[in-house]
């Protein structure tokens, strides 16, 4: 058993369109696999977070997403439409993570100038207002903080009422009340209905605002699940001991104990991640011929490192994760 | 997944699906006024291409003895007025032009193409933008010209001053084409000197006469212009020379921006 298998499957087809259906992604610089085949399947409505560690691969495949880079391979469908014409309808927008602006414009004349592009969009006031920019409206870009900066993005992302909202990092560099701010804006539209999609190196801000975490690392999907699964992952412990032979009956024995949430076999050992490691540890001793048994705790921390971390190269440890 | 994500939106959404059809002009007027509004608090290029060229004319242009000479149909500071309006609208069009290098370092450009703006609606206004302040160059040159001793036929003496001003869209290709070309966010640290010498060699400045540097200017991209400008004044043929000079150089800006523009808005 893998760890992705302990999830359930991803919003697959269900009814109607995909608001994002990324299939097969590739994309390559050079030598480096920036994105090593992604698969994202995003139901109308979700909030998700595209969560790992930088150069992971999540600001090329939201470079892809919006059709600012072609994929090598794979397809990307936004509602169905390629980017470009998401994009051109004002179905899809972007916080991007930094510039963007014009540092000699005011901040009212960058949401002005932006709804000037769009045939229809809402209204300058109300996205600034949205966006918590109203009292700065006269304010030079270029003298805004930028947790300013960042919601004046926002501000232009919300203009077209977009289907989709992407936003790549949006609270990087900003300080502890910068991002609470951004956060409240963005959750308040969330509400909305919205499908947002957000890149984050930050597990908490994952954990606090998405409905939904992908993990990503090395350019590959290795977690997905709703927060609450990707947390009750990492809050077990880990027992492992050796055991040589262990067959599928052993190994389904095992995962009957309560609160076991996978066994993998690793060479003569066994790897068990459970919520109740008193309880595999008796089963190991007493009934089983296992020895040198091992029990680590797994925080939050931990398991996001091990799941994205060099260490453990997903191919071989996470089996066909 | 949550209660969140299959609730449906609260309000009407404020922008129908007829509506989402992308604009399609090749111009935009808030985004022409914003641009315009731009321009003018932009101090360092209102000296650079308001204030030089007119010092310019007053220091070289206004000896006595020029202004009772006369090249054919004007004197000689009208000669020189001419001249260094097209200078200054070659520097007013070449820093429209390459203003895009420093909104392309600002990640402006990138963030246009997550809106339905065209690449093409861009520089349109981009170009526009840059021979509207190449005008007003040219034309502050002309005013202070007219004060200061420039006399001639007034309809030549227009004639002039409005090719100049044409002319110049050479050099706003010229100044896109280094706008993308270039990575600096101060393209026009680079390209004022450039300017300057290349007036200087095209006998912008001053007159060639003959021998070496007189077939040197001739490659040089004001040489052109600069002999089509003053033919009204002087009364004098255009030379076959100076067309190919002009549409040889414009032929090399433009496929020259229009190559780096292509490269610029293509998907990697």
């Amino acid at each position: 058993m893998t760890f992705t298998e302990t999830l359930p499957t991803p919003a697959s087809a269900g009814s109607g369109p995909l608001a994002i259906d990324l299939r097969g992604l590739h994309k390559s610089f050079g030598t480096v696999r920036a994105v090593d085949g992604i698969d994202l399947a995003v139901r109308p409505g979700e909030v998700v977070a595209f969560l790992g560690p930088n150069g992971a691969g999540k600001t090329t495949t939201i470079d892809m997403l919006l059709g600012l880079a072609r994929p090598d391979a794979g397809t990307v469908a936004l509602h169905g439409m390629d980017p470009a014409r998401a994009i051109a309808e004002g179905r899809v927008s972007a916080v991007m993570q930094s510039g963007g602006l014009l540092k000699d414009l005011t901040v009212l004349e960058t949401v002005q100038l932006t709804a000037s592009f769009f045939r229809a969009t809402r209204s300058v006031a109300e996205v600034m207002e949205r966006a918590g920019i109203a009292d700065i409206g006269s304010r030079q870009v270029a003298k805004c903080s930028g947790g300013q900066q960042q919601r004046l993005r926002f501000a232009l992302a919300l203009l077209p009422d977009p289907d989709v909202l992407v936003l790549d990092e949006p609270t990087t560099g900003m300080d502890v009340e910068g991002r609470r701010d951004f956060w409240n804006a963005l959750r308040a539209d969330a509400a909305r209905g919205r499908t947002i999609l957000f890149a984050t190196h930050y597990l908490e801000e994952a954990d606090a605002y998405a409905d939904r975490i992908v993990l990503v690392s090395h350019g590959r999907v290795v977690a997905d699940g709703s927060a609450a699964q990707v947390k009750n992952l990492a809050s077990g412990r880990l027992v492992s001991a050796r055991l040589a032979g262990l067959d599928e009956r052993g190994a389904d024995a095992l995962r009957a104990l309560p609160g076991v949430q996978s066994v993998e076999l690793r060479g003569d050992r066994v790897l068990v991640r459970t919520q109740d490691s008193d309880g595999v540890a008796r089963h190991l001793l007493t009934t089983t011929a296992a020895s040198d048994v091992e029990i680590t705790a797994r925080g939050l921390e931990d398991a996001f490192l091990a799941l994205t971390g060099d260490a453990t190269r997903t191919d071989d440890t996470l089996g066909s994760l | 997944m949550s209660t969140v994500s299959t609730s449906t939106r609260t309000s009407a959404p404020a922008v129908p699906d007829a509506s989402r059809a992308p604009r399609t002009g090749l111009v935009n007027l808030p985004f022409l006024a914003i641009e315009l509004r731009r321009l003018l608090r932009n101090r360092r290029t209102l000296i650079f291409t308001l204030i030089m060229p007119p010092a310019f004319f007053l220091i070289f242009g206004t000896a006595k003895e020029y202004k009772t000479t006369s090249v054919g149909h004007a004197n000689v500071t009208a000669w020189i007025m001419v001249s260094m309006a097209l200078y200054g609208a070659m520097l007013a069009t070449t820093g429209g032009g390459a203003s895009v290098s420093v909104e392309r370092a600002q990640g402006w450009t990138r963030q246009l193409r997550l809106t339905p703006l065209r690449p093409a609606t861009y520089v349109t206004t981009k170009v526009v933008v840059a021979m509207v302040l190449g005008l007003i160059s040219a034309l502050v040159v002309t005013a202070v010209g007219l004060a200061s001793g420039a006399d001639g036929e007034a309809g030549r003496i227009a004639l002039s001053v409005a090719l100049a001003w044409a002319g110049s869209a050479v050099f706003a290709a010229f100044g896109l084409f280094m706008g993308y070309l270039l990575p600096a966010e101060n393209v026009m640290q680079i390209l004022g000197p450039i300017l300057a010498l290349m007036a200087f060699a095209g006998g912008l400045f001053v007159p060639l006469g003959d021998g070496l540097f007189a077939d040197i200017a001739k490659v040089v991209p004001t040489y052109g212009l600069a002999e089509i400008v003053r033919a009204p004044l002087t009364g004098d043929g255009v030379s076959v020379w100076a067309v190919v000079n002009v549409v040889g150089w414009a032929a090399v800006f433009v496929s020259g921006a229009a190559w780096r523009f292509k490269r610029d808005t293509a998907r990697v």
